[in-house]
């Protein structure tokens, strides 16, 4: 039941993002944020790393048009990832794209292309469906909880929280890396993202992003052994 | 004035993310853009990833101090050689709790 597999395969996920969620409650509850903006925005975005970015700057007392233009660069990934599904979701209803669109994380991202690319996109839908829920329920209910903790655990970035994206995000990438065009844009990417880190808007992403897909695809055409 | 904000950041994180999805039924990728679209993951996960663990204060630190290197390198170590994930969160959570608490 490919439901059933979409969720089971998002597990780890749901247990990197748990942290995010409590954190993220808990930062924009001590920003002085009305409990229903802090569920609101989770409910509504669904979109982790600028609902921090968005919390820090309401608190800096930045304009909206910051915000909403920081949202746009922080999420522009977000292109790429859909841009990667549509050719198995060419056969998705139109109804069930809107839906998957407005859930498409990291996470699910990451699970569901890898699942499309290892066991084919037949009903595809369904097992991006299964992870979507997971991600949506679990990002929700970590939210509440760090929302309605937030005000007794005030030292929540000193229990390690920030390492939970961190350690996700090597364990997805590292299997990926024995072939080498793969492990050269990763280093590529690397590279760029730890020379230019610190740029506005998270442009260094971006444009590590950009380097390391150019070397993955450079190394592909000179026939480097995969 | 901060459900204004929420919408705005609703709104535009969906057209980005059914961008093509939605939208993208009647484009037809070019073969080198599809080829392209292959290294997205790696790189933009590695991109984030890097930069957290060798400078995670903002300055490069390459040494057995730094909890973040270490607890990513057991991280990708493990996924790589068992690609179990769970596993991997698991062992290098503990390895960064660890040396946290010698700290």
């Amino acid at each position: 039941m490919l439901l059933v597999s979409g969720v089971r395969d998002t597990v780890p996920m749901m247990v990197g993002a748990a942290p995010f969620g409590l954190i993220y409650g808990a930062l924009a509850v001590a920003h002085g944020m009305p409990l229903a903006a802090v569920l609101g925005m989770s409910l509504l975005v669904f979109a982790g790393s600028s609902q921090f970015i968005a919390v820090s700057l309401i608190g800096a007392g930045a304009g909206i048009v910051v915000i909403w233009l920081t949202t746009l660069v922080v999420n522009l990934r977000h292109a790429l990832y859909s841009a990667t599904l549509l050719p198995y979701a060419r056969s998705w209803p139109l109804r069930w794209r809107w839906l998957l669109a407005f859930g498409l994380t990291d996470e699910t991202f990451a699970v569901t292309e890898h699942h499309f690319r290892v066991h084919g996109g037949l009903n595809g839908h369904w097992f991006q469906l299964g992870s979507t829920l997971a991600m949506y329920l679990n990002w929700l209910l970590w939210t509440l909880i760090g929302a309605t903790l937030g005000h007794a655990l005030p030292q929540l970035g000193h229990w390690g929280l920030d390492f939970a994206m961190l350690a996700t995000f090597s364990a997805i990438v590292a299997p990926q890396l024995r072939r080498w065009p793969y492990l050269l844009a990763a280093l590529a990417a690397g590279s760029v993202a730890l020379a230019a880190r610190g740029l506005p808007y998270k442009l260094d992403l971006m444009l590590a992003s950009l380097v390391g897909v150019l070397a993955g695809m450079l190394a592909e055409s000179r026939g480097v052994r995969a | 004035m901060i459900w204004l904000t929420i919408g705005g950041m609703a709104i535009l994180t969906l057209a980005i993310r059914s961008s093509f999805l939605v939208f993208g039924q009647t484009l037809q990728f070019p073969a080198w853009l599809e080829r392209a679209l292959h290294y997205v993951p790696v790189a933009v996960l590695t991109a984030l990833v890097l930069p957290m663990a060798l400078a995670p204060q903002g300055r490069i630190e390459l040494s057995a101090g730094n909890p973040y290197l270490l607890g990513a390198l057991v991280s990708s170590l493990v996924a790589f050689y068992t690609r179990n994930t769970l596993l991997a969160l698991l062992l290098s959570f503990m390895v960064y709790a660890a040396l946290r608490a010698l700290q």
